[in-house]
């Protein structure tokens, strides 16, 4: 990139997945990149947007980014707090979350995600944290969103292990774009500024299709950059 | 229903061997019963939780687990539990038998050991590569014909969660986030409740829950018995110790060095907090 940003990939990534949250959207939200998307859009376009982080805490508005999805401010601010059966069997199974937020260890080109192993599960090189919510999320909610920094160890051709499935990818939003599904497969649809396709093909491991409407992300707005710097006071990422 | 010293209430209930659930979902952990378990050398447990953390980390690295039944093995906002992952990994202290799970299906678990069902039925578990690895059956919905999970219910031999207050009687109140607090304690056979405060009346709460006495087969006062975690009400999440437990728990001989200072040669959870304090002090 040879442009100066007068912001990060961090922030791009926000602002890229909060302005595809429409106001009054339902979104089921975990740590880090989402929950910074899902807060930013409630404070700009989409004032009316639910968060709901898997704790049981829903409609929580927190002043500052949570640092574990249960911190004592989501309750605090929460329309309502609900035990954890509840939350996945009445709330996500019972199909009232529009959007569930994804991140992972790998990803392939049909937007299936492992975040269980890095090599085989009996013997794992690495042992990832594993599922938690994701397996029912993927399949529970309308829209899933994924937010992760593109390379090729991350996007890869092969999963180690299959932690969830893509049928409901919509988008990736990672650091140099966006892929959206087309036709069973994740495309390149979108680039940040100053990244070239060269960059987003490098960053892959497959064979990386790039759509014909290729177009570019807006930078984010001074705006968008004030709120997501006052959202971040509690240091984490 | 007796209010029992902690260390009494676990050399009472829990065995060798027993299947224990310490419940506490972000909140309300109950890290000082899971001392006790250390001070007091169990071995062999089949340990569950939802997401096992910093205090499952310690229970794995001192060697009183067997087996681990979970959905989320991580150190919340920091990264990998070092401890879990040597068990697991490397078989250090000794293996780890892993029963997997997602978050829905441990939930459905204990929703189902509450109820005395046998299994849990739920929507989930379709596509990925986790079945095969774990105690999940399908099962088809005698009106629908709908394919549906099943998962075997949780009846752990004892159920211990930490809550904010009990009254002389024995009754108990939570609030916040509930996590699977009552669902734990219910699919048990036996249970503790750890509390930051016994009173003398419990004033409800909005959004309260109450675990009636008969329910609960020993409370035990533990003032901040959940920290690191945090108690609603009581006092915050103690952020910076998840971050400083990466360094602790990263190496063996360090993790080790540390449990000794801070739990071995510590009585209860008042000496264990004070020799922190004098931690951060030197």
């Amino acid at each position: 990139m040879s442009t100066t940003l007068t912001y990060t990939a961090d922030e791009m990534m926000a602002v890229e997945a909060a302005r595809r949250l429409d106001d009054g959207t339902v979104c089921f939200v975990g740590i880090g990149l989402p929950s910074l998307a899902a807060n930013l859009a409630r404070r700009t376009h989409a004032p009316r947007c639910v968060l709901i982080y898997e704790s049981g805490t829903i409609g929580a508005k927190p002043t500052e980014l949570p640092l574990s999805i249960g911190d004592g401010e989501l309750a605090e601010t929460a329309d309502s707090v609900v035990p954890v059966p509840e939350m996945f069997a009445y709330w996500l199974q019972g199909g009232r979350i529009d959007v569930g937020f994804l991140g992972a260890a790998q990803i392939d080109r049909f937007g299936r995600l492992n975040s269980t192993v890095i090599g085989d599960y009996d013997h794992p090189r690495v042992r990832l944290p594993g599922g938690g919510g994701a397996p029912e999320i993927a399949l529970g909610v309308r829209d899933v969103f994924v937010m992760l920094r593109q390379s090729p160890r991350t996007f890869v051709e092969q999963l180690d292990f299959v932690t969830s499935l893509g049928d409901r990818v919509r988008v990736v939003v990672t650091d140099l774009g966006m892929l959206e599904p087309r036709d069973g497969e994740l495309t390149l649809t979108r680039l940040h500024p100053g990244v070239t396709v060269e960059e987003a093909q490098e960053a892959t491991g497959w064979d990386l299709r790039v759509a014909d409407d290729l177009g570019e992300s807006e930078p984010p707005t001074d705006a968008e950059l004030a709120v997501l710097r006052s959202l971040r006071t509690k240091g984490s990422s | 229903m007796p209010i029992l010293p902690l260390s009494d209430a676990v050399s009472d209930f829990v065995r060798d061997g027993d299947t224990v659930a310490l419940e506490g979902f972000t909140h309300l952990i109950p890290h000082a019963a899971a001392h006790d378990l250390i001070r007091q050398g169990r071995r062999e447990l089949t340990l569950i939780r939802m997401t096992p953390d910093l205090a499952y980390d310690q229970l794995i690295g001192m060697g009183c687990a067997r087996k681990l039944v979970f959905s989320w093995g991580g150190n919340p906002g920091v990264g990998s539990l070092h401890r879990l992952r040597d068990a697991v990994e490397n078989g250090w202290p000794a293996p780890l038998e892993l029963e997997e799970h997602s978050h829905a299906g441990m939930a459905a678990a204990y929703a189902a050991g509450a109820a005395n069902l046998p299994f849990g039925v739920l929507r989930g578990y379709r596509g990925g590569d986790l079945p095969p690895h774990t105690r999940v059956a399908t099962i088809e919905c005698p009106f629908t014909g709908e394919k549906l999970a099943a998962v075997p219910a949780h009846r752990p031999d004892v159920g211990i969660v930490h809550a904010q207050q009990a009254d002389r009687r024995g009754n108990v109140q939570i609030w916040g986030i509930l996590g699977v607090q009552k669902e734990t304690v219910l699919a048990s056979r036996t249970s503790i409740v750890t509390v930051e405060e016994v009173v003398d009346e419990l004033e409800l709460v909005p959004g309260g829950i109450v675990l009636p006495s008969w329910v609960v087969d020993a409370v035990c006062l533990a003032p901040g018995g959940a920290h690191p975690s945090y108690a609603h009400g009581y006092y915050d999440r103690d952020n910076d110790f998840y971050v400083a437990w990466d360094a602790i728990s990263r190496d063996r001989e360090t993790f080790l060095a540390w449990m000794k200072r801070h739990v071995l040669e510590t009585a209860d959870v008042a000496e264990y907090r004070a020799s922190l304090e004098e931690h951060v002090a030197a």
